[in-house]
């Protein structure tokens, strides 16, 4: 096929199935937003409390990295016999995926809040929790939200894999596309993925400087 | 205001830092600790806000043992400053010094006026500094600014831990003269830790030496000095601080205790004579109580001499005069005012207890630099 006649394929299929198409990146932006929504709930939570409680920094993380270390495939496999095909093990094993950066990177923020600023804090009179909320999580912004990123750009990726057990999304075209050897559904599913990674990306750059305090910023 | 009572700080791993340490700190009080690292300050000092708890003795502030207080409560009404400054990154200069007075639920418009109060107080002009944030601003202005959140809500007691230890020597000695200054105006009891003994003489008004945990010596500054314990505080000290100090020197030191001396009602030949057997060319008039009325000088008698009765009519008033009270430094400052090269030394009734030359002080100042310098070779 040569390329005059894969962009004919192309204006074509779009003709033909752009209303599926946007219903498709619709549900791609759910599964995601979605994921990374409820991962950014549990994964600061379980940040926190690592970096609280040191004990539990080895199991959480290492939990953490081993589901991260399972082939976004075979993790959503895992998912039919637990909790059957669909959207919801969709999520769910795009939450999963998900939530290493973010435990990780608020735990590093965390931590790696200067001694001595924690040190003035709790010897002016500041409670545990006031010293979490006012000062170490507000300083450590910045690192959960590169975790957040990371973890965005990801599952927005992995999410194209989520068709194959029935969550649709952009992944319906490239499957469509490889099982009936047309590359022009392909690249309709692939290349809005990549795009919507890269405009997820911007847009939660943007609002990570638009909310990172002044003092802050470099 | 603080009072330690046998307190000591023993760690899990069994080690001591702190042993048995007993003293009290009045309100109002200028304490310095002092020592070798690892000697125990820094712990002393957090066992005070509770940083660092104490396992054995009782800490008592304002009369209130601290392990029965509320952590939180204690905290915010002693002020605390590092030697890392350790300001609030994410917030403003404003926002920094407001933070305990916030915690303490003063309404806005106070916090405002005091914070614009101490920003002044620190000398950062509120207009230029307020919205700034830490790391728009040098080190000594940092560190301002730390001092001046310590003290926002006004507490009766601060603690220091090193706070000029980061900066230049330059920008540490405007901070401690600053600092000092403050300290005449509002009279904080203040508990410092330093390791710079020059910092220590210069600050306190008593010093507390400590040693492996132990308090080896609590004084003032100037008792430290002229009496050290024999040893380690001593060697600590170091000798020669004296001479770097004269003001730690008391005049009487420096001084003659036998002036050449005149009633005012002899004639000049006899004043002359009495030059000649002295070995002088100046003689202080006192009355019959020994209180100062003036001093002749051969210069004049000789002009005069024929044209007078007694020396009182060409007696000159003898400024500058110093009281016993003062100290070798003011001596040096005021012997270059002097027309006659000396300053006659008074008691309080105004009676000449001594008498101070250039050469009087020049033999005891180079004396104890000798001495100073023996002690540094052996
Ligand atoms: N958590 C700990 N466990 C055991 N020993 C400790 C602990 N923290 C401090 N120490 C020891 O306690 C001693 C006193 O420490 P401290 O910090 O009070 O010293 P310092 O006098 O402030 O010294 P520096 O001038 O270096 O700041 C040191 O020998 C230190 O090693
Ligand atoms: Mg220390």
């Amino acid at each position: 096929m040569n390329r005059r006649s894969l962009w004919e394929q192309i204006v074509q299929q779009l003709e033909m199935r752009h209303a599926e198409l946007g219903m498709a990146v619709l549900q791609h932006i759910k599964l995601v937003a979605v994921s990374v929504g409820i991962a950014i709930v549990i994964g600061v939570t379980l940040g926190i409390a690592v970096s609280r409680f040191r004990r539990l920094e080895g199991p959480v993380i290492g939990t953490a990295g081993m589901l991260q270390t399972i082939p976004s495939l075979a993790l959503l496999g895992f998912m039919i016999p637990l909790f059957g095909i669909g959207e919801l093990p969709s999520i769910i094993a795009l939450f999963l995926y998900s939530l290493l950066p973010i435990i990780r990177n608020t735990h590093t923020g965390i931590v790696s809040v200067d001694k001595s600023v924690i040190e003035a804090a709790s010897g002016m009179g500041m409670t545990d929790t006031q010293i979490l909320f006012r000062i170490q999580l507000p300083i450590a912004f910045p690192v959960i939200m590169a975790g957040v990123r990371t973890s965005t750009v990801i599952n927005v990726g992995t999410a194209t894999l989520a068709a194959f057990i029935g969550a649709g999304g952009l992944g319906d075209f490239i499957f469509l596309g490889i099982s009936r050897s047309m590359d022009a559904l392909v690249l309709i599913g692939a290349v809005p993925a990549a795009l919507l990674a890269l405009l997820l990306d911007f847009v939660l750059g943007r609002l990570e400087r638009a909310v990172t305090p002044k003092g802050l910023k470099i | 205001m603080v009072v330690f009572d046998n307190v000591s700080k023993t760690y899990k791993n069994g080690f001591r830092s702190v042993k048995s340490l007993s003293f009290r700190v009045q309100r109002g009080e200028f304490l310095v600790l002092i020592g070798p690292s690892g000697c125990g300050k820094t712990t002393t000092l957090k066992m005070i806000n509770r940083l660092i708890p104490h396992t054995e003795g009782t800490i008592t502030v304002d009369g209130k043992d601290i392990a029965k207080q509320n952590v939180v409560e204690l905290r915010r009404n002693i002020g605390y400053v590092i030697q890392q400054i350790g300001l609030f990154p994410h917030y403003t200069i404003e926002e920094n010094i407001a933070l305990v007075p916030a915690l303490k639920g003063w309404d806005r418009k106070k916090i405002r006026q005091r914070v614009e109060e101490l920003l002044h107080l620190v000398g950062l002009d509120p207009a230029v500094f307020a919205r700034r944030y830490p790391k728009e601003l040098s080190g000594g202005q940092q560190q301002r600014v730390g001092v001046a959140r310590a003290m926002a809500a006004d507490p009766e007691l601060i603690l220091m831990d090193e706070p000029f230890g980061a900066l230049d020597p330059i920008t540490r000695e405007q901070l401690q003269d600053e600092f000092l200054r403050l300290q005449k105006e509002f009279r904080k009891t203040i508990i410092f830790v330093t390791h710079d003994m020059d910092e220590a003489i210069r600050m306190g008004d008593r010093i507390a030496i400590l040693k492996d945990g132990e308090l080896l010596q609590l004084d003032t500054p100037e008792r430290l000095l002229t009496n050290p314990v024999h040893g380690f505080v001593e060697q600590f000290i170091g000798k020669n601080r004296i001479f770097q100090n004269p003001e730690l020197l008391p005049v009487t030191e420096v001084m003659r205790s036998d002036p050449a001396t005149i009633s005012p009602h002899r004639s000049p030949e006899r004043a002359i004579s009495h030059m000649r057997q002295r070995h002088t060319d100046t003689l202080l008039c006192v009355d019959e109580q020994g209180r100062l009325l003036g001093i002749v000088s051969a210069y004049d008698l000789q002009g005069d001499a024929a044209r007078i009765q007694s020396v009182g009519e060409i007696m000159q008033p003898a400024d500058p005069i110093l009281p016993l009270e003062a100290t070798a430094r003011d001596a040096l400052v005021k012997i270059s005012e002097s027309r006659f090269g000396l300053i006659p030394v008074v008691d309080s009734q105004g009676k000449l207890t001594g008498v101070v030359t250039k050469g009087s002080l020049l033999t005891v100042l180079a004396g104890r630099w000798k001495e100073a310098e023996a002690g540094v070779g052996s």
